[in-house]
């Protein structure tokens, strides 16, 4: 029974570091960008649902709504200013342009922010399915996580702008010689890439504490889901996520608890090593 | 051509390293000494990350595992078991070399992004796994009895010994640096960075080539971890393996000029001093962060090349200094 | 006519097949190359000419079948093994070390390829090839500034400073110029005149029925004829192979009436 609760849980928190992966995987898959901002677009949407929480005593899913919009923007903007000069430059620059835009905003971050922890104490009391008692907010956190994949997954094959990521992601001089125009179909991506990390975040945020550095750690553990999932596959990394969750909602009953992350780093470099697309394959 | 002649690109390098060196017996202050050890650090650091990201063009986030290691290595086996600073550190050296010679069996078969997530995840996993290890302290790490210090002529002057030793080894890491570019085995790691599968047609044996520099460019980070976690006095695992660290040292090697001797070090001294002031400037001292992130994104979208690639590119008479 | 059999064979190719998962790129190819010539490979697009190399190169391991070089049953050796015993090859979409020199690009095929040359010696031979292909003044340029005509002759270049025993050539004149054609023509006649072997790899129909000793037709991966350029001009097999190119059939037909 305990064993369940476990892992019920652990899957719940696996929908959110599906959705927190998402957008990594489909950044990567549309431009082959190892997207080290990852980190400061889910903080800063911690951040921004905390302070319209509080500030403005904003319900936090409409501010997590507003943060997907401001993700959205900063990922349009970072695009532009970091990405867009070295885009076809080798791919040691786009991982440093992304690094350097995450110190930029860390950097900004603290020095706004500090280094405290902080909590939105918001609670949507427990839920009981059965034998096992869940708090509400990790529930509602699935349940928009899910939402927010689908919504994703409408978008990309049921609107033209979707059409044109794909073919984006598929082969971009082809794309281009049919007329997509692939520098905003880039930034859009991106954008979309960021506003799925921000939903994510501001989601985390509301059952978890965190701080300016949280993001490393979802970063991290996105790179994990990602690469279970298959690089460039976001629905994979769906239920790359929902893996990592069970994963980590179960092993603690097994291991002590700060074994863990080298369980889960350690799967992840055998992965990387022995299956470089993923568990369950790259997407074309 | 003469021989001195055909080595001019050493002379800057070495000239720096023995000038931070002279300079610091000059002044005898302990505070100017202290901060340009964290220079000589940074340039040892930065020298022999170059060998696998610079020359052969593989990025490595992890390159701190290696400090990391060899500092833990070495500490351990001053503290818990009373070896003598010097052996510690070539034991130290040693284990780093082991590591990457393991390490890149595993992964330097992976390319581009793959090969740097490997990296991330390496680094993450080493962290994570000595935060839990016992004989080394678990997550309280070790500390050093400071009687210790007695054996090297005291506290103090372990503290000015373990400067000069640093510049050693800065000086021996620049002059390995030096004699891999301008020898044959260099030219096949500059080969294997331009692009791996034509070097291979053209006779490259890229999988020793890479493993043999990944060990090189470990083997001395090994050698000064327990160099500075010595003068620490303590060593956990948040210190050992900082992921910033990885990314300040690839920092380091862009600014100043990825493949070139020259770069990393100014890049290293440019970067250093910088942190240094940005650190202990009211204004600057939050987001020392940015202004390092600021200057980084400037190098990689305008000047890839770093200071010394471009300084080479705009004034080709220079080149036989500027290496 | 032929005189195969008095010439010793340096490369015996027997009952090569290259699959991708269901796709078979060369099917069941079977042929020996005699010593200093210049050989033709040529097919329609698609053909399988240049996994082909790829095979014999090492780039890819065969499906089936074994090739031997110099003698030596060399089957499943890696790239850097057969550059060690004397093959060279140039690729299709040039690969210049762009960062490097253009001598540099040069000495790393001295330094790395069966002579094992020390830096100074291979500069030397590094030199003296680019003087032949005409790059010596740019010796000093970083190989991504040069023009593509350039870069193709580096390719080359690179090649030779190995001083293989075998040269594979892969479209050494796409994207050339007429003049230019001509000009790498004369290049390729003078390597072979120093005793190294060539296979070329060809679309440019004129040149390379020009310039061979010998010809293989590759069609879908299957070897579907083979024998001197007048004898393949009129091969009906070839003809109809290129029926989908009706430029390149009429060029091989306009070959026939010339007798060029």
């Amino acid at each position: 029974m305990e064993f369940l609760s476990f892992l019920v849980d652990g899957l719940l928190m696996g929908f959110v570091y599906g959705v927190a992966a998402i957008g990594m995987s489909l950044i990567w898959g549309v431009m082959k960008v190892i997207n080290l901002s990852h980190n400061v677009l889910i903080v800063y949407s911690m951040f921004g649902v905390y302070l319209l929480f509080n500030t403005l005593e904003m319900n936090p899913y409409l501010a997590i709504l507003l943060m997907a919009i401001v993700g959205l923007l900063m990922g349009i903007l970072i695009y532009t200013v970091a990405l867009h000069r070295v885009i076809d430059a080798p791919q040691l620059s786009t991982l440093l342009a992304t690094f350097s835009v995450s110190m930029i905003m860390t950097g900004v971050a603290t020095a706004l922010w500090t280094n405290s922890p902080r909590n939105v104490d918001f609670s949507l009391g427990s839920i009981s399915l059965g034998p096992i008692t869940l708090p509400g907010t990790r529930v509602v956190a699935a349940l928009v996580a899910v939402l927010a994949a689908a919504g994703l997954f409408l978008f990309l094959y049921r609107t033209r702008p979707g059409r044109y990521i794909r073919a984006v992601a598929n082969n971009r001089m082809a794309a281009e010689m049919v007329g997509v125009p692939s520098n905003q179909i880039l930034a859009l991506s991106f954008g979309l890439g960021a506003m799925v990390a921000a939903i994510s975040g501001g989601l985390i945020a509301t059952f978890f504490p965190f701080n300016v550095l949280s993001g490393m750690n979802y970063q991290l553990k996105s790179f994990v889901v990602c690469v279970l999932g298959g690089l460039g596959n976001p629905f994979g990394a769906l239920v790359g996520g929902l893996i990592l969750g069970a994963l980590e909602g179960v092993i603690p009953i097994f291991i002590e608890t700060s074994w863990v992350p080298v369980f889960e780093f350690g799967l992840f470099v055998v992965i990387i090593i022995f299956r470089p697309s993923g568990l369950l394959g790259a997407k074309q | 051509m003469k021989n001195w002649q055909k080595h001019l690109g050493l002379l800057l390098p070495v000239l720096i390293i023995v000038g931070i060196a002279v300079g610091v017996k000059l002044t005898g202050k302990p505070a100017t000494r202290e901060a340009f050890f964290t220079v000589l650090k940074a340039i040892a650091l930065a020298s022999s990350l170059n060998m696998i990201l610079g020359y052969t063009g593989y990025v490595s986030f992890a390159h701190i595992i290696f400090f990391g290691l060899g500092g833990y290595v070495g500490f351990y086996l001053v503290s818990a078991q009373g070896w003598s600073l010097w052996l510690a550190m070539l034991a130290g050296g040693a284990a780093a070399g082991v590591l990457a010679f393991l390490l890149g069996k595993a992964i330097l078969h992976l390319r581009g992004a793959y090969f740097a997530l490997a990296t991330i995840g390496v680094n993450a996993a080493m962290q994570a796994f000595v935060t839990n290890f016992e004989p080394f302290g678990g997550p309280i790490g070790m500390n050093l009895n400071f009687q210790v210090y007695q054996q090297y002529g005291g506290a103090a002057q372990a503290l000015e010994t373990a400067f000069y030793v640093l510049a050693g080894i800065a000086l021996i890491s620049v002059i390995v640096s030096y004699l891999i570019r301008t020898s044959k085995f260099g030219l096949g790691l500059l080969a294997i960075r331009e692009d791996e599968d034509a070097a291979e047609v053209m006779g490259v044996v890229a999988p020793n080539a890479k493993t043999w520099a990944y060990v090189i460019s470990a083997i001395l980070p090994g050698i000064i971890g327990p160099l500075f976690f010595f003068k620490n006095g303590n060593i956990e695992p948040h210190d050992a393996f900082p992921l910033q660290s990885s990314i300040e040292l690839i920092v380091m090697v862009m600014l100043g000029g990825y493949g070139t001797v020259l770069g990393p070090i100014l890049g290293a001294t440019a970067y250093q001093r910088m942190r240094g002031y940005l650190l202990t400037s009211p204004i600057f001292k939050d987001i020392q962060l940015s202004v390092a992130g600021v200057l980084l994104l400037l190098i990689v979208l305008f000047v890839p090349a770093g200071v010394v690639g471009w300084l080479r590119n705009r004034f080709p008479i220079l080149r036989r200094v500027l290496q | 006519m032929t005189r195969i059999n008095d010439i010793r064979a340096i490369l015996q190719v027997k009952g090569v097949s290259k699959h991708f998962g269901g796709l078979v790129a060369v099917n069941n190819v079977t042929f020996d190359l005699p010593e200093g010539q210049i050989l033709g490979l040529i097919g329609p697009n698609g053909a399988g000419k240049t996994t082909l190399f790829n095979v014999i190169n090492g780039v890819y391991p065969a499906t089936e079948g074994r090739y031997s070089f110099r003698g030596k049953d060399v089957t499943g050796s890696k790239t850097y093994q057969m550059a060690h015993l004397g093959l060279a090859r140039t690729h299709q979409v040039v690969k210049p070390l762009d960062e490097l020199t253009v001598r540099e690009n040069a000495m790393v095929g001295a330094c790395f390829g069966s002579k094992d040359y020390n830096l100074s010696n291979a500069a030397r031979v590094a030199d003296e090839v680019l003087e032949f292909v005409g790059l010596i003044d740019r010796a000093e340029q970083p190989a991504g500034s040069l023009n593509v005509a350039q870069k193709k002759r580096l390719e080359m270049a690179r090649a030779l400073s190995a001083q293989p025993y075998l040269l594979l050539l892969d479209e050494a004149l796409a994207g050339l110029n007429p003049s230019e054609i001509d000009a790498m023509l004369e290049t390729i006649r003078e390597i072979r005149d120093r005793g190294i072997t060539i296979v070329m790899i060809e679309h440019v129909m004129h040149a390379i029925m020009n310039v061979s000793d010998r010809i293989l037709v590759l069609s879908f991966g299957k070897l579907i004829a083979e024998g001197t350029p007048e004898e393949i001009a009129n091969n009906d097999l070839v003809i109809k192979a290129y029926l989908g190119d009706p430029k390149l059939a009429e060029r091989l037909m306009q070959q026939n009436g010339n007798g060029e």
